[in-house]
This record gives C-alpha cells, structure tokens and sequence, in this order.
C-alpha cells in the first residue's frame, strides 16, 4: 500500500510485518523513531506476540537482544552512532554466537565533538564486527532490506545490520510501497533457529575456545559471509518476483556501460549521485555510478566486473579512516588487483556537511581531468583549519579545537551552503 | 527461612549436624534424582567456594523448576572452569556471552520465554562480584526495575579471582588483593570504599532478595527454592571463599564461609519488595580476628604487629551488620 510516510515510520511498519517477537530499545537519535513505532504497535497489540522491552542501555539492548535470540525468538533492535560504539562488545558477540539478530543504524557521527547529523563513521566501525551490513539508498529500500534481513540472517544464522542515513532517510518522508502481511508471510518463512536454549535439549552456548578451534570458528563466520555473496541477489530477486520491485542485492549500477568515470558511493548518497550523473550524462560526459548496498560482505567481484572498463572511479565516502583516507576505497581497490586505473577517494558529508549537487558536478568534473589528489575532502573549509593551526603554531594553550572554530564561525554553526 | 530448634551441635565446629536435623530439613549431597547441573570434571581449584554454591543453588532451582530452567552465565571463574571447549559441566541449557550482560541475557531469555508462551520455564542469571557489583552493575539494575522474571546469583569471593585477584567493589576492607597490595603504611584494600550489593537490589523495591553462605548449604537450598517460587527480578548473594585469592587452606572453605557470618561480617538476611523478612541469628559469635586469620590476605592485619586500629574497625562493620540486622 503507498503511502506518504516518514521513514522511520516505513521501517517500524516494514518490521512489524516481519513479526519480530522480542524488540529491544534504548533511545538515541536519529533512530528513535523506529522503535517508538514498533513500541505503539505492541502497546495497543497492532503487533502481538511481541515483547518490548525497554532497556538501560545499547550494551543492554543487544544484550536482551542476543538473549532472547538465543532462546529462539525472531530478534530486533536499532540504534546510531555512540549508541552502535556503546555496544560493540556485545556486536561482536552476537556475531560470534551466530545469532540471526536483525539491527538497523540509522547513520550518524560519532564524537567527540558531539554530532547528531549523518554520515557512516558509526557502522563502518563495526564493519568487521561479523555482522552483514547493507546500506539502504531510499526509504523504500530501507523497508524493504529489512524483510530481506530476517530471511538472510536466519538462514545463515548471521546478524545483519540494516544502515539508513539518518535524518536524510530516518526523518524524511517520501511515498513508501508498505508491503502487505501475506506477502511478507510468503517471503519470510518461521524462524527455526539453528542453536535454541531448551531444557529439553540442553546445550552450552559461548563456551570457551582456545587455538586448537578459534580460526575455524573464525573461518566459518568469514565462510557464511561469502555464502551471503551468493545469497543476497538471489534473495534480490525473489523479493522482486513476490514484491514487484528492485530493492536490495550486492551492487546496483547506472549509466555505466560506456562510462569513463564511475562513482562509487553508499546509501542515500547514491540519490544526489545519480542526478548529477544525469546532467553531466546530458552534457556529453561518459559517466556513470555504482551504488554498493552490501558492505558486508564485500562485493568484490561484481564490483570489478562493473568498474573494470572505466578509466577513474571516485569513491565518495561518508566516513573517514584517520591517517589513512577511505574505508570503502581499500575494499574497492582490492576489487581492482590487476586492473590499471586511476582511483580517487573523496571524504564527504561528515556530521552532516550538506553535499550538494553543485559540489558533486565540480568534484566529478576535476576528476574527469584527472586533477583531483589520492584523497580529497568535499567542501573542506581550509580558512577554518588553516586559522587554527596558525593559533596552534603560535600558543601552547589553545584550548579545545571544536569550540575555537565554531567561535571563528559564529553563532550559527550548523549552517548549511 | 525455616528453622527448627536444635539442641545438639558437632564437637568443636558448631554447624548444625545434618543427621540430627528432621528427613525434610537435610541437604542431600548424592542421589540418582539429584541432577548434577554442574557435573564433575570441571577445573575449578581444590576447595572452590563457587563451584560449590553454584551446584547446589543450580540443583536447587532445577528441584524447583522440575528442570525446566535456562541459565545464563558472565565471564568468569564460573564459566571458564565449567567450559573448557568442547568439554561442558553444564547439564542445563546455558549460555555466555559477556562479562558485563547476564542479568540482560538472562532478560532476553525471558521475554522469548514469554512470547513463545513456554509456560514454567525459569531463567538463572549467574556471576562473580566483578560480573555482578562492578561491570555487569547497569544491566542487573535494568534487570531489577524491569522487574523482569529472573532470579540473579551473585557467587561473591569478594575479588576478580579469575583475572589474578584484582580489588572489585564487594573487596572487604583492608584486603591485599593485586591491586590494592599489602604494601605501604596502611596495607590491603582502602577502607570506606565498596558497595553492598543486596541492599542496593533491596533498594530497587524486588520482590525477593536474600544472602546465602556455602557454609550453610541447606540455608542456600532453601532460598533459592524460596526464590524459584517467586515471580519478577530476584537476587540472591552467595558468599564463596576462594582459597587462592583469600589465601585460605581448600579444606577451611566451608569453616572460613561459618566464621564470615558468625562474626557477623556476612549476614544471612532475607528481604522482601525493599524489607527485610527474616536474618539467621549467629549461634555462636566470633570476633573478627578468627575469621580474618584464617586468610593470608588479611596476614597485614596481624604481622609484624597486630593492626588494632583497623581490626577495630572491621569489627566495627561486625558488630553494626549484627545490630542493623538483629543477629543476635
């Protein structure tokens, strides 16, 4: 059923549909609005049998989560950013335990300084955790890749994290095709868990594992991803024969046939992307985009398939690997062995810097002459940086960083060009 | 707690003899029925106050849950000596993930329990003091003002004993522990410092929080069983000496556990929604001293001269536990 929804309020629906049977949540923006849905829904009993269960912390949430997982209830839960970081212990932990938990981010900074906005330093930290992340471009695909979720997580017995931008996507409302029961029904079988806590049968989960087994348990979590490589298209297209439309899968490119220069970007990004791709595609450049929405696992071979022919690709990264550049660059040169071309890594939109279609087009425009560095950084503003290094050049004490710029800014520091 | 007058003690030791005491008041240490949830063969050290309260609080609950229970276990003595892959001592389902999570692992167990409708199915969350009173604080506090259905065991050897015997909150004062030395002018851990962990479970208003010692194992028994048949968050505190960490001898566990609560240093109470309900009274009083020498973590209160200063103040801690709590 279309409807014109927030999008928070898509996925809560979307889960919902799933018939999750425990919720955890703990609030944090920009994702709070997805479980205060969820929590309504159980509240009046539109979704029932499920137990929500207000938590003390994100270490607590995914702790009940991997719980009440463990004892074979369909399991979900969501946060952002220090909520993500606040419980990694407990992200790798369900991993390790091969517990199908379904979990969405909704994408923001991570501090200090503190920020609330978007951008994906949160997840990319966890993109080793074990977890398979998928990055939603639409709020469409973001309902949508939850269904896939469940049916990939419990299949695999792997938890999966659904990323969403937040606010750009978690706030925003646009039209949402809300699927109905039946066909979620049909799509996404009962859970039959692979391991249960059952007084009938009992068994030791997490037990201690020395050498003589830890890489194999290891390996197996690496194995199960590289069976998800296999599985995530297929669900891809299963979900388009039951749902009628293309959501989801390991990459989705556009105009890249002929293209000499592709972009390579995550989530919502893609959007902006594709329209500046557009008008350059208008004006005679041979470009095009490819939109990765499986991180983890690392498309490495679709990846190359489809950049392979290009002359330059331009990762457009919404986090930043300190010291070194990009994350989703390394994954990309890696699908690249062999193949020589120009890359180019372009560190965009962190806390929320808006990235405009004018600054893309000039971005791509200079990548198109080759004139851009290894490592860009979109709409850096250099006088703000270049003036506090002047004062640290000059005064031992100069205070804490992010109050010094936002006081040469002025008051309204969240300003957007 | 019920109790019956006894008239006769053991020679010399003060416990109460198990036979005098009526059939139905005995604690049984081996029958076929018993389930032995926490088999033999585990690695726990010789004289492990843990291994033996978690035997018997585990084959408590599973008496009273006629095996219906799940149990979830931190990180820990407890869970490293019961499950040295691919061996298990657990004959219970069980599961650990973090140190930090039990109480909350153990929620999430009952909420599926819940939802699944699987009626009588009781969920047992277990850690030492560190898992209990320090890292794992938060979730077993959410645990408790959810009221969730869990009953809490705390095996408290009053350090963390499986990472060397570090100082934790529930470490007594003036304790050398690794980290709190016997070294310097005033040796062992700082006094004033710490939490008392049941009344602060008391203080969340649950329906059922009691302390329990293994030098009284029927008294143990008893409060689990007591627990078992209550529903909503509930804890139970356990007092297990650790000869490695306590420097006691394996064979004084149980007579240095006796000595900690007929001083009066770990009282037997029993609380209800916030109230204390019941206390076992001391039958024969020692003072501090002859629980403390037994322990070579406390060696500094009495060599190379006797402490006086600090040895009347952790008396003090005696006589104000016996006096808050009516154990005389």
């Amino acid at each position: 059923m279309l409807k014109q929804i927030e999008g928070s309020a898509a996925v809560a629906e979307s889960i919902a549909l799933c018939r999750p049977e425990v919720v955890c949540a703990y609030p944090i923006t920009p994702q709070t609005h997805i479980v205060e849905g969820l929590g309504e829904m159980v509240k009046d009993g539109r979704l029932s049998p499920c137990e929500f269960i207000n938590v003390e912390s994100e270490f607590g949430a995914l702790s009940v989560a991997i719980g009440s997982s463990a004892a074979g209830a369909r399991t979900y839960t969501a946060t952002s950013s220090q909520g993500l970081l606040f419980m990694a212990e407990a992200v790798y932990n369900a991993a390790g335990l091969g517990l199908p938990i379904v979990m969405t981010v909704g994408n923001r900074a991570i501090g200090a300084p503190i920020n609330i906005w978007n951008d994906h330093s949160d997840s990319m930290s966890m993109r080793d955790a074990g977890w398979i992340q998928l990055y939603a471009e639409t709020n469409q695909e973001a309902a949508d890749l939850h269904i896939q979720a469940f049916r990939l997580a419990e299949e695999l017995s792997c938890p999966v994290m659904v990323c969403m931008d937040g606010f750009i996507l978690t706030h925003a409302y646009e039209r949402v095709d809300i699927p109905t029961q039946e066909q979620v029904d049909t799509y996404l079988p009962r859970f039959e868990p692979r391991q249960v806590l059952d007084p009938a049968e009992p068994v030791s989960i997490g037990a201690m594992v020395g050498p003589e087994a830890f890489m194999e348990v290891r390996y197996l979590a690496h194995y199960k991803q590289l069976r998800a490589l296999e599985r995530i298209p297929q669900l891809a297209d299963e979900f388009k024969a039951g749902f009628g439309r293309d959501s989801g899968g390991l990459i989705r490119s556009y105009r890249f046939e002929d293209a000499e220069t592709i972009i390579v970007a995550l989530g919502s990004l893609n959007g902006t992307v594709k329209d500046v791709v557009d008008e350059m595609r208008d004006a005679g450049v041979k470009i095009g985009c490819v939109s990765i929405v499986s991180f983890r696992p690392f498309p490495l071979a679709p990846l190359r398939a489809a950049l392979e022919r290009a002359k330059r690709v331009v990762v457009l990264e919404k986090s930043l690997a300190v010291g070194l550049g990009g994350i989703v660059s390394d994954g990309v040169r890696k699908s690249l062995s062999g193949i020589v071309l120009k890359g180019y890594t372009v560190i965009a939109g962190l806390g929320g810097r808006a990235i405009t279609r004018s600054s893309l087009r000039q971005l791509f425009e200079r990548a198109g002459r080759d004139e851009l560095e290894a490592v860009t950084f979109l709409d850096l503003r250099t006088e703000l940086v270049d003036r506090e290094l002047e004062r640290e050049r000059h005064a031992r004490r100069t205070g804490p960083t992010a109050e010094a710029l936002l006081r040469d800014i002025g008051t309204v520091a969240s300003r957007i060009d | 707690m019920t109790t019956q007058p006894v008239k006769f003690y053991q020679t010399g030791t003060f416990t109460v003899g198990n036979r005098l005491l009526d059939e139905s008041q005995r604690s049984v240490q081996a029958n076929m029925e018993r389930t032995n949830s926490l088999n033999s063969g585990h690695r726990a050290c010789q004289g492990c106050g843990e291994a033996l309260g978690a035997r018997y609080a585990i084959d408590a609950a599973m008496r009273a849950a006629g095996n219906q229970l799940v149990a979830a276990n931190a990180t820990g003595c407890l869970e490293v000596f019961s499950t040295p892959y691919p061996e298990t001592s657990w004959q219970v389902p069980w599961i650990h993930s973090l140190f930090g999570n039990a109480a909350a692992v153990a929620s999430g167990i009952a909420a599926a329990n819940r939802v699944k409708g699987r009626k009588g199915v009781q969920v047992i969350a277990q850690g030492g003091d560190g898992g209990t009173t320090d890292i794992g604080f938060g979730c077993l506090s959410g645990m408790f003002e959810r009221n969730d259905d869990v009953l809490y065991i705390c095996y408290d050897n009053e350090a963390y004993m499986n990472t060397g015997v570090q100082r934790s909150s529930a470490t007594p004062p003036a304790a050398r522990t690794a980290t709190t030395p016997a070294v310097g002018k005033r040796p062992g851990n700082v006094a004033g410092t710490g939490k008392n962990l049941p009344l602060i479970a008391m203080a969340h208003g649950i329906p059922y929080v009691a302390t329990a010692s293994v030098a009284n194992l029927h008294d143990l028994e008893a409060k689990v069983t007591r627990a078992m048949g209550i529903s909503g968050a509930r804890y139970i505190h356990i007092h297990v000496p650790c000869p490695l960490g306590w420097g006691s001898a394996p064979a004084d566990t149980i007579k240095v556990a006796r000595m900690a609560v007929e001083s009066g240093l770990f009282p037997l109470i029993e609380a209800e929604h916030g109230e204390v309900v019941d206390r076992a009274k001391i039958r024969h009083r020692v003072p501090v001293d002859e629980y403390l020498k037994l322990q070579r973590r406390f060696a500094h209160l009495f060599r190379p001269e006797r402490d006086t200063e600090r040895l009347a103040m952790i008396q003090a801690v005696a006589d104000r536990n016996i006096a808050r709590f009516g154990l005389m």
